[in-house]
C-alpha cells in the first residue's frame, strides 16, 4: 500500500498524451497525478514514499476497448474480480466489458447492477459496452439512451454480428445523437458457412473447414457505408485481414467517422499456429495439431494479413490495440477443434506479445503505449490514458526488454487457453497501479520493492 | 515392385530372425510408429515396408483357415463417429484374422449420442486396457486429439476432411501390383478434392513414392488457391498439378482415380446438379479410353454409378474397385499387426 | 552392434556334402513315397528346401514340390517377429495326408519351428512332418528335436551363426560371429 504522497524515480517517462519521453520522477498523491519531473530529482521529496523505477518505463495505464469478463453468467470462465486482477497483471487499469452475458446486457438495469458489483469486485476500471439489439439476436434496437445514461461507453452484440442491414442502419443512426461507436463484429455469415479457421493452405493441409478473409471485408464494406449515410461513429473491432485494412483506410481519407482495433493474436499469431508448433510448419502433422487454443474469431490469418495489420496499425489506419480478452474453461477447449469454443485468453500476456513489434523495429514503444493508452482513451472520450496533472494515478511499470515464458498455470485469470504457454516473450509488466494503489507488483515475490 | 531381394539389402541378413540369433536386430525396418494418423508420419521405407507386409496378409485371406494366432488376446476397439460400413468391415476382418477381438462401437450405441465427450470417451476405451484404437470422426483432427489423451496406438480411419491413411496405403498396393515402381507414373485424381480426406492423403502418399499427381475437379470443389496453371507446391503439396479440363487431365494418365461426389455439394451451392458434374468431370468410357491402354480406375467407394463414374466403366476391365477393397483388408492387417504386436516396449 | 567373424564353420563344400547327405537321409526316411514336399521356412530355409529337391530329383527322379512359409503371424514374441515383412507362404499342394519336411537354415530355440508347425496345421493334416536344419547351434527353449541335421555347431549366447547362400549372398558359408558388448542386447 502506498501511502498519500509518492514518488516514481528515475524511470523513463512516456506519456503519448502529452508528448513526454524523459527519465523523470513521477509525483502523485491521493490517487491523482502531482507532477512529471523535468529531470530526476536530486533528493526525495519531503514526506513522499518512494518506487525505484530505474531502469523501467513508466507509463499510463492501458485501456483495453475490448474484453469479456463472463459475469454475470459464466463465472467459471471469469469473474469481475478475476478478469480484472488479470487485467492489472498485464498493465491495463481500464477494461471495456462486452454485453455477451447472462443475463445480456440490453438495459439499463442489468448494466447498473453490473457496475455496482464491479466497484465492490473489480480492482481496476471496468466500462461496460451494451448490445445493440435486444438479447443480442440483432433484430430489434435495445434501449441504447437508457443505457448511455447508465454510463455504457459503447454498443456491441459481440460475437454475433448485426446481420439485418437496415438494423444496422438505424443503430448507427440512432447512436449518433449519444454520441457513442457502434462496435459491429464484421463477419458476413454466410460465407463463413462452419468454417473453423482461416481459409488458406494451412486449412487445407489440417482439412479444417476454412472461413475465408473476405468474409470480414464484406461486412466491414457495408457497415462503414451505413455510417457514411448515417453520420454515426463506427469502431471496427479486431480487424485481421489486408482487405479490412484498405476498407478502413479509404473510409477514413472520405472522413467517415471510424476507428478500428487490432488485437494481439492478430498482429503476431499466422495461422500456421494451428499446427501446434508455436507458428512452425511442420513436416508432420503431430498428434499436438489442432491447437483448439488458437481458434478465436476472426481466426488467425496469413502472414501477409499479418503484415498489412501491422502496417495498418504503423500508420495510424488502424487506431487501437484490444485484446478481446476471452477466457474459456477447459471443457470449452478440451475437444475437437470443431468443437473448440472461440476465443484465446489474452490480458496477462498482451504487452509482452505487442513488444514484439518494438523488438523488431516496426514500432517506436511511445507509439506503442499510444495505442494502449491516449488513442483508446479519445475514442472513450474519457480523462484517462494520460498522467497529465490531476489526472487518476493509473500507472505502469514496464520492463521492455526482460524476456519471461508464458505458464498459463500461472495465469490469475480464471481460464488458461492461451497457445502462448511455454513460449518465451521479451517484455513485462513489473507493476500496475490504479489510482495510486499496487495492483500488481511483479517484483514483490523476489524484491518486495513495491511493498 | 519391392523385391525380397531389395528389402534384403537393407535388412542385412533377413534370414536370421531375432529368434535364431537370440538377440533383437539393430535395424529395424518396420516403422516405429505409435500411431498412424496419416502418411506424413511415414517414409518412403516405412510404406515399403507395410505394403510389403501386405503381400504376406493378403495371402493369409486367401487361405482356405483365415485365422493366426498373431494378435490372439489383443483387443481392438474401432470407434466409427461417422457412418462407414466399408471401412469399418474391413477393419474388424483385418482384426479378426490377426486374431485379435474386435469390438465396435458405432455413435449410435455409445454414450457419444448422450452427450458424453470425446475427451471422456478416450479416458474410458484407455480405462478398458484397449490394445488399439481405430477411429472415424467427422472432425479433422478428432484421432490427433485421441492421441493425445491415450496410450494405445490409435489408427485414423478417416477424420473429416483431413486424412484416410489405410486408404492411401491401400491405393499405393493395388497401384504397385498394377504398375510397379511408382517413381514417375502419372496419376489422375478426379473430382471433389476440397473435401476429400482420400484425395489429401493420396496426394501425400502417392508423391511421396514419386508419382507425378495430376488433380482435376470443378474449381469450387478445389481447395483455395488450387487453380490450373499454379503448383499447389507453394500451397505444401509438391508435384501435384492441376489441370481444368478433365478430358486433358486424363489423357495418358497411367491410373485414374475418381472421388465420390456427395450430394450435399449440390445443395451447399458448390455445383449446378449431379447431370452436370457427371457430364462434365464425370470418368466413361470415351473418357477412360484417353489414358493409357489398361490403365487402372480406382474408387475408394461406395460409387455413385452413373455420376462420377459410369455403370460400364466401374464394372469394367480397367476397374480395381473390387481389388482394392480386397486390398483393403490386408493393408490394414499390416498396419494393425505393425502397430499393435509393438507390444509394451515403451 | 558391432560383430567381427571368428571363424567359418562351414566352407561351400561342406554346405554342398551336408545337403547331399541330409537329401538321402530324407529319400532314406520317407522311402518311395512320392507325396512327399518340402517346405521351406522364410528366407533361407527356402532356398535349402529348394537345393534339397533338386538333389533329391538328381538321385531319385523325381521332384518334390516345395513350399515355402512364414511364421511370423504364428510366433509368441510378436514385439520382435514385427521387425520384418510379412511374407507371403505358399504351400503349392495340399497337406493332406502328405510327409512334410519342413527346412531351415539354423536352429536355435526352437521357437520358429513350433510357430511353422502351428502355420502348416492351417494348411492342412500332414501325415508326418520332419524337420530339417544346415546347423543346429543348441540353445532349446521348446522340445524340438531335428530330423536331419548338416552340422552341430555348440556356440556361446552371444554369437550368431550367419548362413550365407549364393542365392541371395555372395557365397555359399556359414560363419561363426561374435557380438562385442557394446550395444543393444536382447
Amino acid at each position: 500500500m502506498t501511502s498519500n504522497r509518492t514518488v516514481i524515480r528515475n524511470g523513463r517517462v512516456i506519456d503519448p498524451a502529452q508528448g513526454i519521453d524523459r527519465v523523470a520522477d513521477v509525483l502523485f498523491s491521493n490517487g491523482r497525478i502531482d507532477e512529471i519531473t523535468g529531470a530526476p530529482l536530486a533528493t526525495i521529496p519531503e514526506g513522499h514514499s518512494v518506487i525505484d523505477a530505474s531502469g523501467l518505463v513508466v507509463a499510463p495505464g492501458f485501456i483495453d476497448l475490448h474484453t469479456h469478463l463472463r459475469d454475470p453468467g459464466y463465472e467459471w470462465k471469469e469473474t469481475l474480480e478475476s478478469g480484472t486482477r488479470a487485467a492489472a497483471r498485464g498493465g491495463f487499469t481500464t477494461v471495456c466489458a462486452m454485453p455477451n452475458t447472462d443475463p445480456c446486457q440490453d438495459n439499463a438495469a442489468i448494466i447498473e447492477d453490473v457496475i455496482r458489483r464491479a466497484e465492490r469486485d473489480a480492482i481496476v476500471r471496468v466500462l461496460l459496452i451494451g448490445a445493440i439489439t435486444r438479447g443480442r439476436h440483432g433484430k430489434t434496437l435495445a434501449p441504447m439512451g437508457e443505457m448511455a445514461d447508465a454510463g455504457v461507453i459503447g454498443f456491441s452484440d459481440d460475437g454475433d454480428p448485426v446481420e439485418d442491414s437496415n438494423v444496422m442502419r438505424q443503430a448507427l443512426g440512432y447512436s449518433s445523437s449519444l454520441g457513442l461507436p457502434i462496435i459491429n463484429h464484421a463477419e458476413e455469415r454466410s460465407l463463413v458457412r462452419g468454417g473453423v479457421m482461416n481459409e488458406g493452405h494451412v486449412a487445407t493441409r489440417l482439412g479444417l473447414p476454412g472461413a475465408p478473409a473476405s468474409a470480414e471485408a464484406v461486412m466491414i464494406a457495408r457497415d462503414l457505408e451505413l455510417a457514411a449515410l448515417t453520420g454515426g461513429k463506427l469502431h471496427v473491432p479486431h480487424v485481421s485481414t489486408a482487405a479490412s485494412v484498405e476498407l478502413v483506410r479509404a473510409a477514413k481519407a472520405r472522413g467517415i467517422d471510424v476507428t478500428a482495433e487490432v488485437t494481439p493474436h492478430h498482429l503476431t499469431l499466422s495461422d500456421a499456429w494451428v499446427y501446434g508448433m508455436h507458428g512452425e510448419v511442420p513436416d508432420v502433422i503431430s498428434p499436438t495439431a489442432y491447437d483448439t487454443n488458437t481458434k478465436v474469431n476472426p481466426p488467425l490469418r496469413s502472414r501477409a494479413d499479418i503484415e498489412a495489420v501491422i502496417a495498418a496499425l504503423v500508420d495510424g489506419t488502424i487506431d487501437v490495440i484490444a485484446t478481446d480478452h476471452a477466457p474459456h474453461a477447459a471443457t470449452d477447449k478440451v475437444c475437437t477443434f470443431n468443437e473448440a469454443a472461440h476465443g484465446i485468453n489474452v490480458l496477462e500476456t498482451a504487452f509482452a506479445q505487442v513488444m514484439q513489434l518494438v523488438h523488431a523495429g516496426t514500432i517506436s514503444l511511445p507509439d506503442l503505449i499510444a495505442r494502449l493508452t491516449s488513442r483508446p482513451a479519445e475514442i472513450l472520450g474519457k480523462q484517462t490514458g494520460s498522467l497529465v496533472k490531476g489526472s487518476a494515478a493509473d500507472i505502469v511499470l514496464l520492463d521492455p526488454g526482460v524476456a519471461w515464458t508464458v505458464s498459463a498455470q500461472d495465469f490469475v485469470s480464471l481460464s488458461r487457453n492461451t497457445p502462448l504457454d511455454g513460449v518465451t516473450l521479451k517484455g513485462r509488466v513489473s507493476a500496475t497501479l490504479f489510482g495510486g494503489r499496487v495492483v500488481w507488483d511483479a517484483r514483490a515475490t523476489t524484491a518486495g520493492v513495491l511493498s | 515392385m519391392t523385391s525380397p531381394g531389395k528389402t534384403e539389402v537393407t535388412q542385412g541378413n533377413p534370414a536370421s530372425t531375432p529368434d535364431e540369433q537370440g538377440i533383437a536386430s539393430s535395424e529395424a525396418t518396420a516403422p516405429a510408429l505409435r500411431h498412424l494418423l496419416d502418411i506424413d508420419s511415414l517414409s518412403q521405407a516405412d510404406v515399403t515396408a507395410i505394403l510389403d507386409s501386405a503381400e504376406g496378409m493378403l495371402e493369409v485371406l486367401g487361405r482356405d483357415v483365415k485365422k493366426t494366432p498373431a494378435l490372439r488376446g489383443k483387443t481392438i476397439v474401432t470407434v466409427f463417429f461417422e457412418n462407414s460400413t466399408r471401412t469399418r468391415i474391413s477393419f474388424e476382418e483385418a482384426g479378426k484374422i490377426l486374431g485379435a477381438d474386435v469390438i465396435n462401437v458405432s455413435v449410435s450405441a455409445s454414450s457419444v449420442s448422450k452427450g458424453e465427450s470425446l475427451y471422456n470417451t478416450a479416458l474410458t476405451l484407455q480405462a478398458m486396457q484397449v490394445d488399439a484404437l481405430v477411429m472415424r470422426h467427422p472432425h479433422s483432427g478428432a484421432p490427433h486429439f485421441v492421441a493425445r489423451h491415450v496410450n494405445a496406438p490409435v489408427v485414423n480411419a478417416g477424420d473429416g476432411m483431413h486424412a484416410h491413411p489405410t486408404q492411401a496405403l491401400l491405393d499405393l498396393f493395388t497401384l504397385r501390383q498394377k504398375l510397379g515402381d511408382l517413381n514417375g507414373k502419372r496419376i489422375t485424381i478426379v473430382g471433389d478434392v476440397l473435401y476429400s480426406r482420400v484425395a489429401r492423403s493420396d496426394i501425400l502418399a502417392l508423391t511421396m513414392m514419386g508419382a507425378e499427381v495430376i488433380v482435376c475437379g470443378p474449381p469450387t470443389l478445389l481447395p483455395v488457391g488450387w487453380k490450373p496453371g499454379k503448383s499447389p507446391a507453394e500451397y505444401g503439396y509438391e508435384d501435384v498439378k492441376i489441370i481444368g479440363d478433365v478430358d486433358e487431365a486424363v489423357t495418358g494418365a497411367d491410373a485414374v482415380m475418381t472421388l465420390r461426389i456427395q450430394r450435399e455439394r449440390q445443395d451447399a451451392g458448390h455445383l449446378p446438379d449431379m447431370r452436370e458434374y457427371s457430364n462434365r468431370y464425370g470418368i466413361n468410357r470415351r473418357r477412360l479410353a484417353l489414358a493409357k491402354p489398361g490403365a487402372p480406375l480406382m474408387h475408394p467407394g461406395p460409387m455413385n454409378e452413373g455420376v462420377e463414374i459410369s455403370s460400364e466403366v466401374a464394372h469394367g476391365a480397367q476397374s480395381v474397385v473390387e481389388q482394392q477393397v480386397r486390398n483393403g483388408v490386408a493393408v490394414r492387417m499390416a498396419v494393425l499387426y505393425m502397430l499393435c504386436s509393438r507390444g509394451k516396449e515403451q | 552392434m558391432a560383430e567381427s567373424i571368428e571363424r567359418v564353420v562351414l566352407t561351400p563344400d561342406e554346405i554342398r556334402r551336408a545337403l547331399a547327405r541330409i537329401s538321402h537321409e530324407i529319400l532314406e526316411r520317407n522311402a518311395g513315397d512320392h507325396g512327399l514336399i518340402l517346405v521351406g521356412i522364410q528366407t533361407r530355409g527356402v532356398y535349402i528346401a529348394r537345393r534339397l529337391a533338386a538333389n533329391i530329383e538328381q538321385f531319385e527322379g523325381f521332384a518334390p514340390p516345395v513350399g515355402s512359409l512364414d511364421p511370423r503371424l504364428y510366433r509368441d514374441d510378436p514385439e520382435q517377429a514385427s521387425v520384418h515383412p510379412v511374407r507371403p507362404t505358399s504351400i503349392p499342394v495340399s497337406l493332406e495326408d502328405r510327409p512334410v519336411v519342413l527346412v531351415d537354415d539354423v536352429l536355435f530355440t526352437g521357437r520358429t519351428v513350433r510357430a511353422a508347425l502351428n502355420a502348416l496345421s492351417d494348411f492342412g493334416r500332414a501325415s508326418r512332418i520332419q524337420f530339417a536344419a544346415l546347423v543346429d547351434r543348441g540353445h532349446r527353449e521348446l522340445p524340438i528335436r531335428p530330423d536331419f541335421v548338416g552340422k552341430n555347431i555348440p556356440t556361446a549366447h552371444d554369437e550368431r551363426v550367419h548362413v550365407k547362400l549364393t542365392e541371395v549372398d555372395e557365397i555359399d558359408q556359414v560363419d561363426l560371429v561374435r557380438l562385442s558388448p557394446v550395444g543393444a542386447g536382447a
